[in-house]
């Protein structure tokens, strides 16, 4: 029963106020992408042990999407922030990194 | 023979006898009684029998890890199985009753099943329930799966009530004994919110009974003055009978707490189901004493010698009158001197350390108890209860030294602490050789959201201190937990200093598996490690021996530990012989997983006020209590309850449902179709946006006109469809299905908030707000100018355009489409206008001959029209392709969700299976779901089928039976005959046709 402070409405959310949408950043293949560009935007997915960028919707709350960087196997919550962008804010993957040396992600290129 | 010793029993009144029945038996006990201590005043020390082999079997344990003494209390709409007794407070009236027998407690016929015990060992469901198959029908079912098992299920409906209740706090201490109180005293004294719970009615834990001594004295006065000084401070929640059930993520506990069950009456809840948000938690939970494995452990008498401790001090009741005591460590001599203080006898300690040194033994000694070191128990005697123990030699193989006569034995392996609330979120544990025990690891902490950890252990559950588990130890634990928790939740906090405590010394602990060292393979099979799943020491050992590595594979291979007590007793024995057999340290061996609840909670207080007409809200239409009150034989929609048709007296359900088919296609039928959903999409991108959602082009939709749309997943299937209607420039309303109007909307809603951002567009769930009613038939157009108002004529208002304006003085918004195929008006009003308008048209209607019709009629009538239906035609598998809806599919867009999955080779297939329609050449109704035969037989041996039926109706229209169906390349197929599954009878013969089976050119609903 996770906590996530919902970075619109600034409510500290529990879980039952909100529904899961699986891994964030995802880039969207439509019409013209390639079969395998394609079926990594629809299938395939990462599954990490450790830190995850994942996308969750206040549901019963203001109704809005948001990003929360997670870690999986400790739910440490390193931060919360907008679905409107394509990648996780840079001082979010600093924090990240000073919490987990030795970190990698493709957002820390 | 009476249980009751004259004088002790701190819980309770000698003043207060209460009647209770066991087994229709009347007993007498008495106010502060436990079921189980009752039992035992009354002398009755049989109980219940085991789940397996049917042992007789007696109460072991004085608390929430008793595994036997499970029995059924009360009857009818208060029955309730496998109630532990040791936890049961007794009351007036208590009626209980032992399970698992037959035909009664004393003479059992299941007792069989323990000379099947060798057949009956490690893995038997996996390995004698395969052969032979015969044998399932004629011993398995009816024989040992009947005679296994607890108490049965209640069927009658509960008569209690329950309730589910919120909390936020900063610390949370479960437990109340020393250790959880003086935490709850330092946390409140720094000024954090305090919530502190026992599962016990009293407070002070073990302290009591084990003989500790604060300030000089016993622990009773300081318990009594700190439980009055927390309960006087506002910043204090204190709740006795309250169980800290489990705890999870982010520091969310649930916790139960047990409001009547001591106290049945009607009219307050009987349990409440606590859901508590702790920024920190002290899991002040104690430890549990283990049994040791000896031949004849099961017998009744043999108890932990702890229980037999609480027995004698919390209620002054005893196992026997002669006790013999087998240890491995210190503590079970304060049973041996407790005993001696109530007068009783102790014939011998068998003590299987060779060295006994330590202060307790030292005045055991003192007081003439026979101590004989390096000894333990070969066998116990008796067949249905303790006769006396035959020693040995704890490091021989089980030669019998002696026998020496008793009716009681306490044993103790060393004492576990209980750690499951500090394992169920994540918790892990360190394995401490010196006391044979897994503690928690202070390094590896459950964590939350901030990365610190959230749990912090106290007292005895923190594993023992350096003098081992005294109470000079929980007090200071318990303190610096409370003070620790406080600073972790932003307070200044100092930990209060704690009471001086006097504590023995203790000699060391030698880690006792299986007594004695060297027993044989027969005695082996009569050491129980689960009593309640009847798993033995040979039953693990064989697990070993059969390649059993993973103590969570042979926790399931021999059932160890998954029975209701979860392995309380069983979980550290069982692991350390699976150890042994492998060669391997404990610690490597690890533990099984901790999960919660920690003991059993009530399905009444899971679902809590969530029942019957609260179980799931109906939502109703303006219009619903009309249906009510004119017959409506309803049908559960979404979470909507719609009209499947309208019964008059005397008819069935079919001939209620072709009336209305009929009247509708001859005169005019009235549906109310406020359910289906209602989404307003409006700004500037509204039509930009819409195109990608619809597989048709929205954009290009004229003002004033409709347009029937398909919504598609990202994946290509069809999840939706309905009329969209141009409001404005700037504004649409799309029509969704009645279940899909929340999941469309929220499915606008992902696709604008997360991919198409930039998009300047809201959307409006608005379904509630109108009334809307569709007016259907041949008489629709004349019914309506009767009421008279805007210009509703075909030239005025043609077939998929929509207009608004007043009818019969109400603000109505008039769609022109038809999903019946009839000329038809949609007409929707403002939901408070609904029912007045609905009656309006029933008035004015009535010489038209008016009826309202169900869903049945409207599915009916849309068969025959050859309209799919979202649920029916589709499946999640289905794309628009497969029901040839392809002129619904935009070939100018570039782009809209599904347009590239379609497009996948799979989804191109000429060979997919397409919609026809099917005509039974018997005229007969195909059956839902039958299946076309194909040729030959699949790669399974299975027979080949090449379609199926998604939609079959008796049809009043045509008078015969008409069918939708995906065949494969149906469409291509016309005139073909195709056989058709009936289940238990022969196929029928099915033609190929047109989908359409009425009125195909529209000339009715285009009028």
């Amino acid at each position: 029963m996770l906590i996530l402070r919902c970075p619109y409405c600034g409510i500290d959310a529990d879980e039952t106020e909100l529904t899961p949408g699986g891994e964030a950043h995802i880039t969207r293949a439509g019409p013209g992408s390639s079969d395998a560009e394609f079926e990594a935007y629809l299938f395939l997915r990462e599954n990490p042990k450790g830190v995850h960028f994942e996308r969750w919707r206040h549901s019963y709350g203001c109704g809005k999407w948001f990003h929360a960087a997670r870690c999986t196997a400790t739910n440490e919550v390193f931060g919360t922030y907008s679905a409107q962008v394509t990648a996780p804010p840079k001082e979010l993957c600093q924090k990240i990194s000073g919490k987990r040396p030795g970190w990698l992600s493709r957002w820390l290129s | 023979m009476s249980g009751r010793l004259p004088t002790g029993g701190r819980l309770i009144d000698r003043r207060l006898p209460v009647e209770f029945t066991f087994n229709g038996k009347r007993m007498e006990g008495l106010e502060g009684d436990t079921l189980a201590s009752a039992l035992m005043a009354n002398g009755q020390r049989l109980v219940g029998r085991s789940f397996k082999y049917h042992r007789p079997r007696g109460v072991v344990a004085s608390g929430a890890e008793e595994p036997n003494a499970l029995l059924t209390t009360g009857h009818g709409r208060r029955e309730e199985p496998n109630q532990r007794a040791t936890t049961t407070e007794l009351f007036a009236g208590l009626e209980a009753r032992s399970q698992n027998h037959w035909p009664s407690l004393e003479f059992d016929i299941g007792a069989l099943n323990a000379r099947l015990s060798r057949f009956l060992t490690a893995g038997f469901y996996y390995k004698m329930f395969m052969w032979p198959r015969a044998f399932w029908k004629h011993v398995y079912e009816p024989v040992i799966r009947q005679s296994a098992g607890l108490g049965p299920a209640p069927n009658a409906r509960d008569a209690d009530i329950y309730e589910h209740s919120y909390a936020t706090v900063d610390v949370l201490v479960i437990g109340g004994g020393v250790a959880g109180l003086i935490a709850a005293q330092s946390a409140a004294a720094a000024g954090a919110r305090v919530m502190l719970i026992e599962q016990t009615a009293a407070w002070g834990g073990r302290a009591m009974v084990d003989g500790a001594v604060i300030e000089g004295q016993g622990a009773e006065p300081w318990v009594e003055a700190t439980t009055e000084a927390l309960a006087a401070r506002e910043n204090v929640d204190l709740r006795p009978r309250t169980m800290g059930a489990g705890v999870y993520d982010h520091g969310y506990v649930l916790a139960y707490e047990r409001l009547c069950d001591h106290d049945p009456q009607d009219g307050a809840p009987r349990h409440r189901l606590w859901k508590i948000r702790a920024r920190q938690i002290v899991t002040a939970t104690g430890a549990i004493e283990r049994p040791l494995a000896f031949a004849g452990n099961d017998l009744p008498g043999v108890m932990l010698a702890s229980a037999i401790r609480d027995y004698v001090v919390n209620w002054g009741v005893h196992a026997g009158a002669r006790t013999v005591i087998v240890t491995n460590n210190d503590d079970a001599y304060r049973t041996a001197l407790t005993l001696l203080d109530a007068g009783l006898d102790v014939p011998a300690i068998l003590d299987a350390r060779d060295e006994v040194t330590g202060a307790l033994p030292d005045e055991a000694r003192a007081r003439g108890i026979r101590v004989e070191a390096g000894a333990g128990i070969a066998k116990v005697k008796g067949a249905a209860k303790v006769e006396g123990v035959a020693v040995c030699r704890q490091g021989g193989d089980g030669t019998v030294t002696e026998e020496i006569a008793c009716d009681a034995v306490a044993m103790s392996g060393g004492w576990s602490p209980v750690v499951h609330l500090w394992s169920h979120p994540g918790g892990k544990l360190v394995w401490n050789a010196d006391h044979a025990l897994f503690a928690p690891d202070p390094d590896a902490a459950p964590k939350g959201a901030d990365g610190q950890p959230f749990v912090i252990p106290a007292g005895a559950a923190a594993g023992p201190g350096d003098a081992g588990f005294t109470t000079t130890h929980a007090l200071a634990s318990g303190a610096e937990a409370g003070a620790e928790a406080a600073r972790r939740t932003g307070h200044k906090a100092k930990a209060v200093k704690p009471p001086m405590a006097d504590d023995p010394a203790e000699g060391p602990l030698t880690p006792v598996w299986v007594m004695p060292q060297g027993a044989t393979p027969e005695a082996r099979g009569k050491m129980w490690l689960d009593f309640q799943n009847d798993v033995k020491v040979s039953d693990v050992e064989q697990a070993a021996r059969e390649g059993y590595q993973s103590v969570e594979h042979t926790k399931r291979y021999t059932t160890l530990g998954m029975a209701t007590d979860q392995g309380k007793l069983s979980n550290i024995n069982g692991l350390a012989i699976l150890a042994d057999s492998l060669g391997e340290p404990i610690p490597e061996v690890g533990t099984t997983t901790f999960r919660p609840p920690y003991t059993p909670i009530s399905m009444g207080a899971i679902g809590g006020e969530a029942r019957g007409a609260l179980f799931q809200p109906v939502r109703r239409t303006p219009v619903h209590d009309w249906h009510e009150a004119n017959g409506a034989h309803w049908e559960p929609v979404g979470h909507w309850r719609r009209p499947y048709t309208f019964l008059r007296e005397g008819e069935s359900v079919e001939q209620a449902v072709q009336r209305e088919v009929r009247n509708t296609r001859e005169a005019v039928g009235l549906l109310d179709a406020s359910t289906l959903g209602k989404i307003l999409v409006r700004g500037p991108d509204a039509g930009a946006f819409l195109d990608m959602m619809y597989t048709n082009m929205m954009s290009t939709l004229p003002p004033g006109r409709c347009r029937y749309g398909l919504m598609c997943s990202e994946n290509g299937f069809l999840i939706d469809d309905g009329v969209v209607a141009r409001i404005d420039e700037e504004s649409w309303l799309c029509h969704t299905t009645t279940g899909g109007a929340d999941r469309i909307h929220a499915h606008m809603e992902e696709w604008l908030q997360t991919e198409w951002w930039d998009m300047k567009v809201f959307t409006a769930n608005i379904t509630e707000q109108y009334a809307q009613f569709a007016v259907v038939g041949p008489e629709a157009r004349n019914l309506l100018e009767d009421i008279g108002g805007m210009d509703l004529s075909a030239e005025a208002l043609p077939f998929m355009h929509w207009a608004e304006g007043q009818i019969g003085g109400f603000d109505t918004r008039v769609f022109r489409i038809s999903f019946s195929g009839e000329l038809s008006y949609e007409i929707a009003v403002p939901a408070g206008q609904g029912r007045a308008f609905w009656d309006r048209l029933l008035s004015v209607g009535k010489p038209y001959g008016i009826m309202p019709y169900g869903t049945e009629a409207l599915h009916i009538m849309r068969a025959e029209k050859g309209f799919i239906m979202i649920g029916d035609e589709t499946d999640g598998t289905v794309i628009p392709q497969d029901l040839g809806l392809n002129w619904a599919i935009s070939k100018k867009k570039a782009d809209f969700l599904g347009k590239r999955a379609q497009e996948r080779t799979h989804m191109a297939d000429p060979g997919r299976w397409q919609l026809v329609g099917l005509r039974t050449l018997n005229g007969s109704v195909l059956e839902d779901g039958a299946y076309a035969i194909g040729e030959g037989r699949n790669a399974n041996g299975q027979q080949s089928v090449e379609g199926r039926v998604t939609s079959t109706y008796f049809s009043p229209t045509l008078g015969r039976g008409i069918a939708m169906g995906l065949v494969r390349e149906g469409p291509n197929r016309m005139g073909e005959i195709l056989q058709f599954t009936r289940i238990g009878a022969a196929p029928v013969e099915a033609r190929i046709v047109s989908p359409v089976f009425y009125d195909p050119d529209g000339e009715r609903q285009n009028g």
